[in-house]
């Protein structure tokens, strides 16, 4: 059995590990230090932790501030607020700025589960992708989440990098490759190719599991950066497989999917399907649940590449 | 203060020079605010070097009401940021000096605004780097009334009194007219004084075209609060058919009004 941890834990304790070896590191919050783990990084270092209150505009904009007082600050807060209730702020005072300001934005997608869909973000990359200057990481598990926030801290510039509330299978480890941009195949096959950020990595390997076993040889390509997507990795997924699947755990709409199918268009003709929310916002229930009632599973991945599939 | 006057006379005609040149902008709130910035930039109270603007531990200004640029720029080349003649680019492409401040385009500049409230609250983030162990430096920021509708000025300010940002100056250039109509009209501040009080900020009121006061006000020994001084200004000051006429928010100047203008201004 995989261990499992969630990507949020895993952010809050990188921050703290950072934090021993960044002095230029300061973490602001907006009363969710608990929630978004950003506590772990206030406990050890509270003089360079900043709580905003629940006023996550003012926190945006003054952490914009911060940066350019030559700070490496890392903002956090649940991704509907973050993206949704501040995306003024971090359009005009983070990105058009050009500032250091690193969001941590957690509770993303359905898996946030039983607070239901006022807090369950579905939009929140496609509303981050759309901002110059932005970078978006969604990284697929919770060793991926320390090295993202190591290389994020190492990278000057916006950029957003999304985490989640459950706990969820790690996949990789300490030599799986990471590297801003660059995808990262973790399976290959020459059937279709799965693209795939965030939990929905796990769940693309666990799909492809099943198809290999029906004669269907997947590519999993973990897309841990939407932004600047990996428009190589896209093209040779269509060139060598013929057929793609994406799979987010966000709206089918802006998001991974819209990305790939940017990247497609006009330079690729292959069968493409994309996993996600379609178009709907979500609601209370456990997170097992929600990912049946919005096709965030293995099983609808594997429906989806034997659709892709049958349409070569 | 005769100095002053013919400072002032001096830069409301570069004002209104460049918003001629640009035909475009807002020359009612760009006029309201010129003793205040003379008092920051030129009446010994922020600390600056234009030859290097971006020395880590100057003092930041923050024009939070950014449609007012053409005043800053007008002060920043005054001294020696730019040269003068560069006020002409105002607005057009390729100019450092846009229609709202880009602290990445123009020399000087220490927050990018124009989206109202932004100022403010980046103010905040300024003002606690000011205050971090690294650095020493405070922070003036020019909000307007207007403003001060907006709900991100009162986050801002519940902040900056939390944290006890004493190097944090605002200086609320308060004209009383907005783009609909007076304050009063279209959205009441209600004693925006007692406000700032009740929000934990020392606060205080001064004559906003009385270089001296607005800076003796600014200069006051501190007491570990957020200091606002409400300064009370007359929107198209100096120029008589501007002044206290809503109109002249936002409306490009015409060939006989600048004319006018310049002859009373007397530059």
């Amino acid at each position: 059995m995989a261990e499992i941890k969630s990507t949020r834990i895993a952010y809050g304790e990188a921050l703290a590990k950072l934090g021993a070896v960044d002095d230029k590191v300061l973490v602001c919050d907006a009363d969710l230090a608990h929630a978004t783990m950003t506590a772990f990084f206030a406990d050890k270092y509270p003089d360079r932790f900043y709580n905003f209150g629940i006023a996550e505009c003012n926190m945006m904009d003054a952490s914009a501030g911060l940066a350019h007082c030559g700070y490496t600050v890392f903002a956090s807060t649940f991704a509907i607020f973050g993206a949704g209730h501040a995306f003024e702020q971090v359009r005009n005072a983070i990105c058009y700025t050009n500032a250091n300001v690193k969001l941590g934005l957690s509770h993303a997608g359905p898996s946030c589960g039983e607070d239901g869909g006022s807090h369950q973000a579905v939009e929140d990359i496609a509303l981050m992708r759309t901002l110059p200057r932005m970078t978006v990481i969604a990284p697929c598990d919770a060793v991926e989440m320390e090295k993202a926030v190591f290389a994020a801290a190492k990278t000057y510039g916006p950029m957003f990098i999304r985490t989640g509330r459950l706990p969820t299978e790690v996949i990789t480890d300490e030599s799986t490759p990471f590297e801003i941009g660059k995808a990262v195949t973790l399976r290959e096959g020459k059937d279709a190719a799965i693209i795939a950020c965030g939990i929905m990595v796990a769940q693309a390997m666990h799909a492809a599991e099943t198809l290999a076993a029906e004669g269907i040889e997947c590519r999993v390509i973990n897309m841990h950066t939407i932004k600047p997507l990996d428009n190589e990795a896209v093209l040779a997924a269509a060139r060598d497989c013929g057929a793609i699947v994406t799979a987010e755990e966000h709206s089918v709409i802006g998001g991974l999917g819209g990305a790939v199918a940017e990247a497609l268009c006009g330079n690729a003709c292959v069968p493409f399907e994309r996993v996600g929310i379609q178009d709907r916002f979500g609601q209370s229930g456990t997170p097992a649940l929600l990912a049946e009632e919005y096709g965030l599973t293995d099983k609808a991945i594997a429906e989806a590449v034997r659709r892709a599939v049958a349409k070569k | 203060m005769a100095n002053f006057e013919a400072k002032a006379k001096q830069i409301r005609a570069d004002v209104v020079d460049s918003l001629y040149a640009a035909q475009s902008g807002h020359p009612g709130g760009s006029l309201s605010c010129v003793e205040i910035l003379l008092a920051l930039y030129e009446n010994g109270v922020v600390r600056y070097d234009p030859k290097n603007p971006q020395w880590a531990d100057r003092d930041r200004v923050v024009l939070s009401k950014g449609h007012a640029c053409p005043t800053l720029y007008a002060v920043l080349a005054d001294v020696g940021f730019f040269p003068r003649e560069e006020l002409l680019t105002l607005r057009k492409l390729g100019s450092h000096l846009q229609g709202h401040p880009d602290m990445n385009k123009c020399p000087g500049v220490d927050a990018s605004t124009g989206s109202l409230g932004q100022g403010m609250s980046m103010s905040v983030g300024y003002a606690l780097a000011g205050k971090r162990p690294e650095h020493h430096f405070n922070v003036y920021t020019v909000t307007g009334d207007g403003e001060s509708q907006e709900g991100i000025m009162w986050e801002a300010a519940m902040a900056a009194a939390h944290y006890k940002l004493d190097n944090l100056t605002v200086l609320l250039d308060h004209n009383g007219l907005q783009i609909d109509g007076t304050n009063d009209q279209v959205m009441s501040l209600g004693d925006i004084v007692a406000k700032y009080a009740a929000f934990g900020w020392e606060t205080c009121v001064v004559d906003g075209h009385d270089v001296d006061a607005i800076a003796a006000a600014c200069k006051a020994p501190r007491c570990g609060k957020p200091r606002f001084i409400c300064c009370n200004t007359v929107k198209g000051k100096g120029v008589s058919f501007m002044e206290n006429q809503v109109g002249w928010h936002g409306k490009p100047i015409n060939e006989e009004q600048y004319k006018a203008a310049k002859a009373e201004l007397g530059v």
